[in-house]
């Protein structure tokens, strides 16, 4: 019966004050996706702490300090399935010193749900969460207009509210915006249509997920093929099979197809795309294969087989939009390890070109310094090519990650303008 | 051009070949940790798949308390048979013989945490750098913080509150000697979706998951199964019932559950209809709220 159901991944990103964490539990109470033994365990919890009822947030606690603080510190992944779909959501905390997990939540993300208490209408996170999602270019943003029973259910506040956010939203990139108004504590509009809002026309949060359209997400147009690996068998069965392993990044590729490798620009014709016991006329992205061409060409890890006649750029000055993880911060002219999809090279900031101020959203040119949570505008030198594409077109092989040699950590995570 | 899409199970295998292609490419030596539970031969079989028509480049592991259903074990040296690979067995009564760990006391004493100090040995002296295993985001409230790639220190420690940031498809498995990674394919898939791809790739799983059965006790709100490790308390005894197990793990630890289930069909539609977490029949987990972030703090799987 699931056969044809789609994965949709979601991220949500608030504090425990906007109910993010009241919202996740009751998604997943009302979807009954909430074990009995998980139940009693939360109402021995709740009964513990001296609440009244069963605390829904307590759902989402996961590690010993979180429970202990009452925060959630690290993305934490839920899951949940309904005869519709199979949900993800990447659950990440929204305080601004939070940033570099909510933009790591954000990077898979299909949706991003964005948390509005109604009572305080669009306030400085609410901006923040809405350019992170414009930024890491989420395709959809339901904003949920949350604690709609403190307002009376109130039309006018809502459709206030809508007209901030929409004003806002018009200086970032983002195209399709969905709003609901809803009481998470009491369950309005999350999973049951609610009772106490007949002015609202549109679907409860739950059914918006299951049906939104996702399938244009990915981009079908440019075929990229990243080589994650060779596969030499010399088995009996497959002596001289030599077959480029990897997961289409993006596009369609077909048996028969001109293609180029790059960076060396060879060229040849697709032979065959295999898996496990079947070979396939076409594959698309997200499919992982294993791709053999017509010539024996020298390919390698980190080479990208696309079509001939849509290529990416090869560059080695590439500018990117970066958020800075780590707490160590940016060395100036520091030589980092770049990853770009199964690509690895050196690469060295050569210049911040202006710093966003993640409070009003502006640009500041004048502090270059990039410390933790930062988003920054530089410019990168690579010292081999890059195959790239702008992030806004592709987001994989426009995305890529700074790795400091001298920890082996990852620092810094960027979007190619 | 709504036609190129996958549906959710095709996603999940093509993320978790993703990751095992990562894994073979960013490590010198690794392995996959092969308990004979369902999870582990799902990621043998995505294997499989991610490297056809060449064999699995990497050995399986196995850490073996000694405490085990024989069929497990029989299970596991077909699999090792059918796909040409090598077995590297870490044994916790060698270690336990050779003093390095010891035996638990005490009335509700199992060999669980002492697979930690043999595991991390085996790793160490096979000089392992990358260890993949099956465990998934939804068994567990610690391990839904887990990575794809998850950095272990030179003690073999997880430091969950540092952990690297993971982002796109990115995966960074840089690490200094004697540090090594754990990776985790299957991160997220859940039970349903385990039991959903089993049934639809016809995977052969060991004949205990299937309603057979068989001699048990009923201890701490499930049937645990009669063996040469049982100690009756006072007040049990032994009786015959039709059984599954949901998860494996040692003969003194695991439960099974009373049910009819004898084909995958009905396993799925069983798990589909379950009310209790799987894990929910493991006494190693309910030791404590976070009996499993301790564990896997140390070195656990």
């Amino acid at each position: 019966m699931l056969d044809n159901n789609q994965l949709l991944r979601f991220t949500t990103a608030g504090s425990v004050d906007d109910g993010k964490s009241t919202l996740i539990g009751r998604l997943l109470y009302d979807s009954k996706s909430i074990f009995e033994d998980q139940l009693d365990a939360i109402e021995a919890t709740s009964k513990k702490k001296g609440h009244t009822g069963v605390d829904l947030a307590l759902f989402t606690d996961g590690l010993r300090d979180e429970r202990e603080q009452g925060i959630t510190i690290d993305v934490a992944y839920r899951y949940f399935t309904t005869p519709k779909r199979k949900f993800i959501i990447a659950d990440t905390p929204g305080h601004i010193q939070y940033t570099r997990n909510m933009v790591t939540g954000a990077s898979t993300a299909n949706v991003a749900t964005i948390l509005i208490d109604a009572r305080h209408g669009v306030i400085e996170q609410t901006k923040r969460h809405a350019f992170i999602a414009s930024l890491l270019q989420i395709p959809h943003i339901i904003v949920c207009i949350n604690k709609m029973d403190l307002v009376d259910f109130s039309e006018e506040r809502f459709n206030e509210i809508v007209t901030e956010f929409e004003e806002i939203a018009s200086k970032m990139l983002v195209t399709d915006v969905r709003f609901i108004p809803m009481s998470a504590l009491l369950g309005d509009n999350v999973v049951n249509r609610s009772k106490n809002m007949d002015w609202y026309q549109g679907a409860p949060m739950l059914h918006t997920l299951e049906t939104m359209h996702i399938s244009s997400d990915i981009n079908k147009v440019d075929a990229r093929f990243p080589v994650q690996t060779v596969l030499r068998p010399q088995s009996e069965s497959h002596r001289d099979y030599r077959g480029y392993a990897g997961r289409i990044a993006s596009g369609v590729l077909r048996v028969g197809d001109e293609v180029t490798v790059m960076p060396s620009g060879f060229t040849s014709v697709i032979k065959s795309i295999d898996t496990l016991g079947k070979t396939l006329e076409e594959a698309h992205a997200p499919m992982s294969v294993s791709i053999t061409l017509e010539d024996n060409i020298d390919i390698s890890r980190g080479d990208m087989i696309v079509r001939s006649n849509n290529k990416p750029e090869a560059a080695q000055d590439i500018e990117v939009m970066l958020c800075w993880l780590n707490n160590v911060p940016a060395k100036p002219r520091a030589k980092y390890t770049i990853k770009h999809t199964s690509n690895d090279q050196k690469a060295m900031i050569k210049e911040v070109v202006y710093k966003v101020d993640i409070q009003t959203l502006g640009r500041n040119s004048e502090n270059k310094e990039l410390v933790m949570n930062d988003i920054s505008k530089v410019k990168i030198r690579t010292t081999k090519p890059l195959m790239i594409d702008p992030y806004r077109e592709n987001r994989t092989t426009g995305s890529i990650i700074l790795v400091d040699n001298a920890t082996n950590e990852t620092v810094a995570a960027g979007m190619i303008v | 051009m709504s036609k190129y899409y996958l549906n959710y199970l095709d996603e999940l295998e093509s993320e978790a070949i993703f990751i095992l292609r990562e894994v073979w490419a960013q490590f010198q030596n690794p392995v996959i940790l092969f308990s004979g539970g369902k999870d582990s031969i799902l990621v043998t079989h995505l294997a499989k798949k991610a490297f056809y028509p060449a064999k699995i480049p990497f050995p399986l592991m196995h850490v073996d308390t000694g405490h085990n259903f024989p069929e497990t074990i029989q299970f596991r040296d077909d699999v090792v048979k059918e796909l040409g690979v090598n077995l590297i067995v870490g044994s916790v009564q060698e270690s336990i013989d050779e003093g390095r760990v010891t035996e638990e006391k005490g009335k509700s004493a199992t060999r669980n945490a002492l697979q930690i100090g043999t595991l991390l040995d085996a790793i160490e002296s096979n000089k392992i750098d990358c260890a993949i295993g099956g465990g998934r985001r939804d068994e567990e409230k610690a391990r839904a913080k887990e990575r794809f790639f998850s950095h272990r220190d030179d003690f073999g420690q997880w430091d969950p509150k540092n952990q690297r940031p993971e982002l796109w498809n990115l995966f960074n498995g840089q690490h200094f000697e004697g540090e090594h990674f754990r990776a985790f394919p299957i991160s997220n898939w859940t039970e349903m979706d385990v039991w959903n791809y089993i049934k639809r790739e016809n995977i052969a799983i060991p004949s205990l998951y299937y309603a057979h059965d068989r001699e048990v006790v009923w201890r701490s709100d499930s049937w645990i199964p009669n063996s040469e490790f049982l100690v009756l308390e006072e007040h049990e005894e032994i009786v015959t019932k039709k059984i599954r197990f949901r998860t494996l793990g040692d003969i003194t630890i695991t439960g099974g559950i009373e049910s009819d289930a004898d084909t995958l069909e009905k396993i799925a539609d069983e798990v589909a209809g379950m009310r209790q977490t799987e894990r929910g029949n493991r006494t190693d987990d309910k030791r404590s709220e976070s009996a499993m972030e301790d564990r896997k703090r140390q070195g656990y799987f």
